[in-house]
C-alpha cells in the first residue's frame, strides 16, 4: 500500500519532510517550501517594491537554489525587484573556478546581470597564497573577513539596494552554537537577526531569505527541480573550528529533527544583560569601512600578510593597532609572537 | 585559540611540563600536589584554602542567603552535591574563618523508580547516603520520587515572591544576627525517615508508565528533571526552608546550556543556568557551586576524603546519540580535551544572559509555563522561528474539510482545528497518513480530560516539544492535569469577556483556592 502525500492525499508520495516528518509528492513539497521561503520575506519585509538586489552566489546548492527561488517568487507574486547576482573569487584553485562556471552557467540560465569580485583584485592576495603564509588553521578567518569586504565593495559597484545571501537554518544555528563556545556575546545577539542594519555608508543591507529552510530540504529542492550547482567542500575547512559545531548540529538533527528550528527559536530568544560591554560601531581610520575599533580587521589581516606577519589579526592586539597607523615598526619580541608558528 | 578575548601567549610558548619537584605557585614553599589549569600547581593546604575560599566568595558576592535563614540542600549522591554538603559542613563549624550562617536541611529524591532499579538497590544506596548524612548532623529527609504523584496543584501555580528585598537590608540583618546570637548555636534536630520499605509497588508502577509514556529519551530526561523540581520546590515549601542550594558544577552547567540551547530553551537560559532561579517566587534555587570545575571537585573529595555514592540515572550507559542530554555531555567534554578553555568560555557567556522578562513578578499565572514555570515564549511574532514552524505544520497537511480551500498560491489562514488534529499525529513521527486530520480529529473541546493540544497553548517551546513526545498525556500526575484544566476553564472565561474588561492585566487577581 503506497504511502500517500499528506497535502493532497492523491499522488504518491515520493519524500519525507527532514523539518516535519510529513510525506509529500513532489509537487507538494514544492510549493511548501516555495511558499515558506514567501511567508518569510514577506513576513520580516525583506524588500520593497522597486529594490534592486544582489544575489550573492558562489555556485554552491545554497545560492543557487536562493537565486531559482528569487527568481521565481519575484515573478509569481510580483515583488517588482530588480535582480543581479554577485560573485566572490578568493582564488582557491581546485574549488572556487569550478564554482565560478556553475555561476556563469546560472546566469545564462536565470538570465540575470552577473558581477564577479576577486581578493586578488582588491587585496592583492589569494586564498592560497594566504595559507601558504598562514598556515591551515586560521584562513577562514582571513576568507570570512575579506569576503564579507568583497561582498559590500562588489555591491556598491553594481549599485545594489541590498544583498541577499543564501544562508539557511543550519548555518544559523552552527553560528549560535559557535557563539556560545567562543564565548562571543555580542555577535551571539546579532547573528539570529534576519536582515543586518540598513544605515551607514559603504554598508549594503543584507538579509537571509532561507533562514527558517534546512540544508536537506534545499537539497532535495535542488535535486527534484535537476538545478544545476557545485558540490565540494572547500578544500581548507576541515580545520576549522565551524566544524566542531557542525558535527554537533548533524548529530543533534539526528536525535531529533526539529532541534535545528530549536536551535534558532533559541537563538532569537536570547537576552543579554544589562551592563555588559558591546562593542560600539564606528569607521575605520584607515579605509573607511565600518568597524568597532581604530582599525577594521581586515586592514589589520592586510597589514599582517603584506608585513610577513601572519598572526597580526588573530588574537587581541589593540594595543599594536596606534602602532600600525603610525606606521612605527614594531619590537622584535612582538615580531616574534605574531610571526607564523612552522613545524 | 579561539577563544575571543583571550590571549595566546601561552600556545606560542613552549608549554612548562611540571617537575615532580615543582614547588605551590600561591605559598612558593610546599611541594605541589595537584595541577589544575596549564599553569597552576598547588600544594594540599593552598588548594584547600582555595576551594573553600571560591564557595564563601560565591555566596558572599551574591547575598542572597541571610543569616538564619533554613536552606535546604539538594544532595543526589554524585561527588558534585556531596562536595557541596562538605562545603556547608566546613562553612558552619564554630571556629571558621568568617562562619556561614544559615541553617541547613538536607534532602535525598530517591528516582530509583523511575530510572527502574530494584527495591534492594535502592534500599542500599539510600542506607550509605543515610550514613553520610547522619554524620554531618544536619536534619535530612530521604524522598522518594512516586511522591511526586500526590503533589497539590499549588505547586504548579505561581507563589508570590517574598517583597524584594534592598541591598542594604542585607547587611543590617547580618549585623542584628551577629549580636543576637554570636556565640551559640542550637543543635539541629534528628528527624529520622524510614527508608523506603513504605513505597508501595503500585505507586512505583505508576511512576514507570508516566515516565515511559515519553517516547524519546530526551523527553524522559527532561519530564525526570521537571518531576525532580516540582519535588524539590514542594518539600522545601512544607518543611518550611526558603531556599534550596543545588550542587550543579561548571561543566555540568556548560553542558546545561547547551543543551537548553539545543531545546530550545533560549529565553529561560538564564534561570536554568544562573546562580539563583526565582520562578517558583517564594522558593528560590541557588547554585553556590557554579563556579568549580568537574576536575576540581574530583581533585578535593580524592584528596580530603569526601564520601559521595554513585547512583545511576536514566542515562547511565547508554550510547552517545541516545539523547540530546547525553550527545551534549559527550561533546563538550571532547571539545574541553582539546581546547581546555571551552567550559569556562561557555561559563563567561552565561553569565552574561538574563532572562527576557516582560513583568516578572506580577506575571500572571497564565502567563507561565505549565511544566517548567517559566514566562512563555510563544509569542508567535511575525517573523519568528516558533511562526515558521507553524506555518510548515500548516504547509504540509491537508486543510480540513469546511476550512477555505486553497487556491494556489494563496495560503490558508492558520486553523485552530488542522492545528489540534496534528498535535497527536505529529507525536507518531509521520510517515503515516494523518487521516484524521480529515475528520477533524477527536479533540473537541467537550472532552473532559485535556489532550495534548489543549495543554500546548499552557506550554513554553520546549515543553511542547516534551509533551509531542508522550503517547499520551493521561499519565502526568493529577496535579499537572487539574491545574491545566484549571488554566484552560479560565483562558475561556476570558475569551467569553475579553471585551468588556477595561484592564489588561489581572494585578488585582490573586490564586484561587
Amino acid at each position: 500500500m503506497p504511502i500517500l502525500c499528506s497535502n493532497c492525499i492523491d499522488k504518491r508520495a515520493v519524500l519525507k519532510r527532514p523539518k516535519t516528518g510529513h510525506s509529500l509528492c513532489k509537487e507538494c513539497f514544492f510549493w511548501a517550501f516555495e511558499e515558506e521561503v514567501h511567508q518569510t520575506i514577506v513576513a520580516a519585509k525583506l524588500f520593497k517594491h522597486g529594490e534592486i538586489v544582489g544575489i550573492a552566489a558562489s555556485g554552491g546548492k545554497d545560492s543557487t537554489v536562493l537565486a531559482h527561488l528569487m527568481k521565481l517568487l519575484n515573478e509569481r507574486y510580483n515583488y517588482g525587484l530588480e535582480l543581479m547576482l554577485l560573485s566572490v573569487d578568493e582564488g582557491i584553485s581546485g574549488y572556487r573556478d569550478d564554482s565560478l562556471e556553475t555561476v556563469k552557467r546560472n546566469q545564462q540560465q536565470y538570465e540575470l546581470p552577473l558581477k564577479i569580485v576577486s581578493y586578488e583584485e582588491l587585496y592583492g592576495w589569494t586564498m592560497d597564497a594566504i595559507v601558504k603564509q598562514v598556515g591551515l588553521k586560521n584562513n577562514c578567518t582571513f576568507c570570512g573577513v575579506f569576503r564579507r569586504q568583497a561582498l559590500d565593495r562588489g555591491a556598491i559597484m553594481l549599485k545594489v539596494d541590498k544583498i541577499c545571501t543564501g544562508h539557511n537554518a543550519d548555518d544559523v544555528a552552527e553560528t549560535v552554537l559557535m557563539n556560545v563556545l567562543r564565548g562571543d556575546i555580542a555577535r551571539l545577539r546579532r547573528c539570529t537577526a534576519i536582515s543586518t542594519a540598513s544605515e551607514g555608508e559603504g554598508v549594503v543591507p543584507r538579509c537571509k531569505p532561507l533562514k527558517y529552510a534546512y540544508e536537506k530540504e534545499i537539497v532535495l529542492y535542488a535535486y527534484f527541480k535537476k538545478l544545476d550547482y557545485f558540490s565540494t567542500e572547500c578544500i581548507y575547512s576541515p580545520n576549522a573550528y565551524r566544524g566542531y559545531a557542525r558535527t554537533f548540529l548533524k548529530d543533534l538533527e539526528s536525535v531529533r529533527p526539529s532541534s535545528i528550528m530549536d536551535i534558532v527559536h533559541s537563538g532569537e530568544n536570547l537576552s543579554v544583560r544589562e551592563g555588559v560591554k558591546m562593542p560600539v560601531q564606528g569607521t575605520c581610520n584607515q579605509c573607511g569601512y565600518i568597524s568597532s575599533q581604530a582599525l577594521c580587521k581586515s586592514c589589520v589581516l592586510l597589514e599582517g600578510l603584506n608585513r610577513g606577519l601572519p598572526k597580526l589579526g588573530i588574537g587581541k592586539h589593540h594595543r599594536l593597532h596606534d602602532k600600525i597607523l603610525s606606521k612605527q615598526p614594531l619590537t622584535e619580541k612582538e615580531e616574534r609572537k605574531l610571526k607564523a608558528v612552522h613545524f | 585559540m579561539c577563544q575571543v578575548g583571550e590571549d595566546d601567549h601561552e600556545l606560542l610558548q613552549r608549554a612548562e611540563v611540571p617537575g615532580v619537584s615543582k614547588k605551590c605557585v600561591k605559598c612558593k614553599e610546599a611541594t605541589a600536589a595537584v595541577v589544575i589549569r596549564a599553569g597552576d600547581a598547588f600544594c594540599r593546604g593552598c588548594f584547600k584554602e582555595y576551594f573553600i575560599h571560591k564557595f564563601r566568595a560565591m555566596l558572599g558576592k551574591n547575598r542572597v542567603l541571610f543569616p538564619g535563614e533554613k536552606v535546604l540542600l539538594a544532595v543526589s549522591g554524585g561527588p558534585s552535591s556531596c562536595s557541596m554538603l562538605a562545603q556547608v559542613q566546613e562553612g558552619l563549624r564554630q571556629n571558621a574563618h568568617k562562619k556561614l550562617r544559615f541553617l541547613p536541611g538536607i534532602v535525598f529524591i530517591d528516582e530509583g523508580g523511575a530510572v527502574g532499579q530494584s527495591l534492594e538497590d535502592r534500599r542500599r544506596m539510600a542506607a550509605e547516603l543515610q550514613a553520610v548524612f547522619k554524620a554531618t548532623g544536619f536534619p535530612f529527609l530521604v524522598v522518594p520520587l512516586e511522591q511526586v504523584l500526590d503533589l497539590p496543584s499549588s505547586v504548579v501555580a505561581a507563589a508570590p515572591a517574598p517583597s524584594e528585598r534592598a541591598a542594604g537590608v542585607y547587611k543590617k540583618a547580618v549585623g542584628r544576627f551577629i549580636q543576637r546570637d554570636g556565640g551559640g548555636r542550637q543543635a539541629p534536630l534528628e528527624r529520622e525517615e524510614t527508608p523506603l520499605a513504605d513505597v508501595p509497588e503500585c505507586r512505583t508502577l505508576l511512576l514507570q508508565q508516566l515516565v515511559g509514556s515519553a517516547k524519546t529519551l530526551t523527553a524522559r530526561e527532561d519530564l525526570l528533571n521537571t518531576l525532580r523540581q516540582h519535588l524539590l520546590v514542594h518539600t522545601a515549601r512544607t518543611e518550611g526552608y526558603s531556599k534550596v542550594m543545588l550542587g550543579d558544577s561548571c561543566t555540568r552547567l556548560a553542558v546545561k546550556l547547551l543543551t537548553s540551547i539545543s531545546l530550545g530553551r533560549g529565553a529561560q537560559l538564564a534561570q536554568d543556568t544562573g546562580f539563583s532561579d526565582s520562578r517558583y517566587g517564594d522558593i528560590v534555587l541557588v547554585r553556590p557551586m557554579r563556579d568549580y570545575s568537574a576536575k576540581e571537585i574530583a581533585y578535593y573529595n580524592r584528596m580530603f576524603s569526601v564520601p559521595s555514592v554513585f547512583i545511576p540515572g536514566l542515562d547511565t550507559k547508554t550510547r552517545d546519540k541516545s539523547s540530546i542530554q547525553r550527545l551534549t555531555e559527550s561533546f563538550v567534554t571532547k571539545l574541553q580535551a582539546d581546547f581546555p578553555s571551552t567550559v569556562s568560555a561557555i561559563y563567561r557567556t552565561s553569565e552574561k544572559l538574563q532572562t527576557a522578562c516582560t513583568s516578572s513578578s506580577s506575571a500572571d499565572h497564565g502567563d507561565r509555563c505549565l511544566l517548567c514555570m517559566c514566562a512563555l515564549d510563544t509569542a508567535a511574532e511575525n517573523a519568528s522561528a516558533f511562526k515558521a514552524t507553524l506555518i510548515s505544520e500548516q504547509l504540509s497537511q491537508k486543510k480540513p474539510p469546511g476550512a477555505p480551500s486553497a487556491a494556489v498560491p494563496e495560503p490558508a489562514p492558520l486553523e485552530p482545528e488542522s492545528a489540534a488534529a496534528t498535535g497527536q499525529c505529529c507525536s507518531s513521527g509521520g510517515g503515516e497518513d494523518c487521516g484524521k486530520a480529515a475528520g477533524g480529529g477527536g479533540c473537541c473541546s467537550s472532552a473532559r480530560e485535556p489532550e495534548s493540544s489543549d495543554l500546548r497553548r499552557l506550554l513554553c517551546y520546549s515543553c511542547q516539544l516534551t509533551i509531542r513526545d508522550m503517547s499520551s498525556v493521561d499519565r502526568l500526575p493529577v496535579y499537572i492535569l487539574s491545574e491545566a484544566q484549571r488554566r484552560l476553564r479560565r483562558s475561556q472565561m476570558r475569551e467569553q469577556i475579553g471585551e468588556f474588561l477595561l484592564d489588561q492585566g489581572d494585578e488585582g487577581d490573586q490564586r484561587m483556592t
